[in-house]
């Protein structure tokens, strides 16, 4: 059963694909370029007259360009952010144009580490350039310029969909009324990098990884699972898990003594871990991480003031009391660097025992927020 | 929920006063700014560039329901990220009883604003006095309806503690009101000669 029927749902949607016309210009972080760009991207409610009601938004690591509605009658899940988007939700698609693309480097249609390299007629693999959450923004701007959009309504996104919408509100100062960056952070901190590492690592000492070259063999998925086993805690919460598995048994209530996993924190983990390798590429994996790695926003200014000097968006920032993985000390970093330079930013750290996952489960207080931070964005956009 | 009992009955008062005290097209950061009420009228008014903190998650979200840019954080930590003199009005409304540093604040708000605006509740009012003189007990007001042990005051002065310390620390009071917080009362001569004595509640216009 899935929730097809549910009125708000925004219904049967479907991925577009856009190719940049002249890739060349793309000049990424790493030197080097690409012959050929396309993107998935979807899109849901309509573009009014003078196109002032567009809302991207920026997914995280593992989601991609179906961010809300059903992609048939048959779908058993909606789009990743559903209970945020859709008539009558946060993001109310019957006043606003939402837009979703898969970033650059991903594997959900957007040209990858997984996608054929023109040049070869294989798959990239390892030999796909290293991107960067700036890269990915840039192939984003030419989505927008596409649909002949001028100025974006606002830029929201999670986590790394967060590092996207800040880096959206510095290299574009004048694109987005508003920005709305959540459970994310404008600096990687080491003890993300050395998750990420890990995880890496567990797909690269994978024996079928082969050095990415795995298309035409067996894909490392021992490897993947085992980095998004790693992922996923980095997700939750000690109280989240506490309440979620306890130390509960998933089949038996005596102890087996044996290494089958029989703690239902562990089942859990395995599913999580099985299930992403049907979906998710080993190589992207290391790519996307790689990018957000590299994520630090002050590194091309002296500091993060200088570097948000010139945006002209207001900022909503929000941070969630459980959340270790961004914690909300990094979200305060953003919201003083925003009030030494004298921009319109609120910051509300929400109470929730989530963990990381709460900026797609806590969509009450979120929606409060936002839906009234865009309609005071409307009035002041239109007043203009 | 205290103590946010309290600001909406404290801060009914100074909405009037205040946003009188502040002038059209100005800047103004409402430190412990409640439910945003006071930097809404302003907003809305006085055409303002309105900001705010408090410490409340449901008070944050209220703000920018209305509109207002709020950062939820404790004053307490200091204002460190405002650069001197950024705003035309600091204003801490019903807000240094209720800090653990009202001293540091103080001074920080005259650092950040070119004129503070602070109202206090006056613990030197005849009724609180002749209260714990008579019955030996911590007194409770239709004002300050709270036991010992769940008030959200936690650092209680009287006006002429108020006037001290801004002499000791060298703080220029420019203007200041005696006022009750009954809203049938109307404020009288008398308030305004023994201000210690007959006032609920003070506002002072201060700079540095």
């Amino acid at each position: 059963m899935n929730d097809f029927d549910d009125n708000n749902s925004i219904g049967i949607v479907r991925t577009n694909k856009f190719v940049l016309s002249t890739p060349e210009n793309i000049a990424l972080d790493c030197g080097e370029k690409l012959s050929h760009i396309e993107v998935a991207y979807e899109t849901y409610g309509s573009l009014n007259k003078d196109k002032s009601n567009a809302v991207l938004i920026l997914h995280a690591l593992s989601g991609d360009a179906h961010a809300a509605g059903f992609h048939s009658s048959e779908d058993k899940k909606p789009g990743w952010w559903d209970n945020m988007i859709g008539p009558g939700k946060c993001f109310d698609t019957r006043k606003y144009y939402v837009i979703c693309s898969n970033f650059l480097g991903g594997c959900k249609g957007t040209t990858g580490s997984n996608s054929i390299n023109p040049k070869t007629g294989k798959e990239y693999g390892m030999s796909f350039p290293v991107v960067s959450i700036k890269d990915m923004v840039k192939v984003q701007k030419e989505l927008i310029d596409f649909l002949e959009i001028k100025k974006l309504l606002a830029v929201c996104g999670g986590s790394m969909g967060g590092m996207q919408a800040l880096q959206w509100s510095v290299d574009y100062s004048d694109m987005a009324a508003g920005v709305i960056p959540i459970a994310t952070t404008a600096t990687l901190s080491p003890l993300s990098i050395a998750l990420n590492e890990v995880g890496r690592k567990a797909i690269m000492n994978d024996p079928n990884w082969n050095n990415g070259n795995y298309y035409e063999s067996i894909a490392p998925d021992a490897g993947l699972a085992v980095a998004r086993m790693l992922g996923h805690i980095t997700y939750l919460s000690d109280e989240a898990m506490r309440n979620k598995f306890g130390r509960r048994l998933q089949k038996n209530e005596e102890y087996r003594y044996d290494f089958e996993g029989e703690f239902q924190v562990e089942s859990y983990l395995h599913h999580q871990g099985t299930s992403f390798t049907k979906r998710f590429d080993a190589n992207t994996y290391l790519y996307v991480t790689k990018a957000m790695d590299y994520f630090d926003l002050s590194r091309e200014y002296s500091s993060l003031e200088k570097a948000f000097e010139t945006t002209r968006s207001r900022f909503l920032v929000i941070a969630f009391s459980s959340d270790w993985l961004f914690p909300p000390y990094q979200a305060k970093e953003i919201v003083k660097a925003l009030r030494t330079c004298n921009k319109e930013v609120s910051y509300c750290e929400l109470s929730s025992s989530y963990g990381h996952d709460a900026f797609l489960l806590e969509e009450k207080h979120q929606t409060l927020m936002i839906s009234h931070f865009l309609m005071n964005l409307e009035e002041e956009y239109t007043s203009k | 929920m205290i103590a946010e009992f309290q600001k909406k009955y404290l801060k009914r008062k100074d909405l009037k006063i205040i946003s009188g005290l502040v002038k059209e097209n100005t800047s103004v950061l409402d430190l412990g700014c409640g439910d945003g009420s006071l930097l809404k009228k302003l907003k809305d008014e006085k055409h303002v560039i309105a900001k705010g903190v408090d410490i409340s998650e449901n008070n944050i979200m209220t703000c920018i329901v209305k509109g207002i840019s709020v950062f939820q954080g404790n004053l307490d930590e200091g204002l460190m990220d405002y650069a001197d003199h950024s705003f035309d009005y600091v204003i801490l409304s019903q807000t240094l009883q209720v800090v653990h540093k009202p001293r540091m604040i103080l001074n920080e708000a005259l650092r950040v604003g070119k004129v503070a605006i602070v109202s206090i509740p006056n613990f030197g009012y005849w009724h609180i006095r002749t209260k714990l003189f008579f019955t030996g007990r911590m007194p409770r007001l239709k004002f300050l309806p709270f036991e010992w042990y769940d008030t959200p005051n936690i650092r209680l002065m009287t006006v002429k503690d108020f006037r001290g310390l801004c002499k000791k620390d060298n703080i220029i009071i420019e203007n200041e009101a005696h006022i009750s917080l009954d809203e049938n009362k109307r404020d009288n001569w008398i308030m305004r000669k023994w201000p210690n004595i007959f006032a609920q509640a003070s506002v002072f216009v201060i700079t540095k």
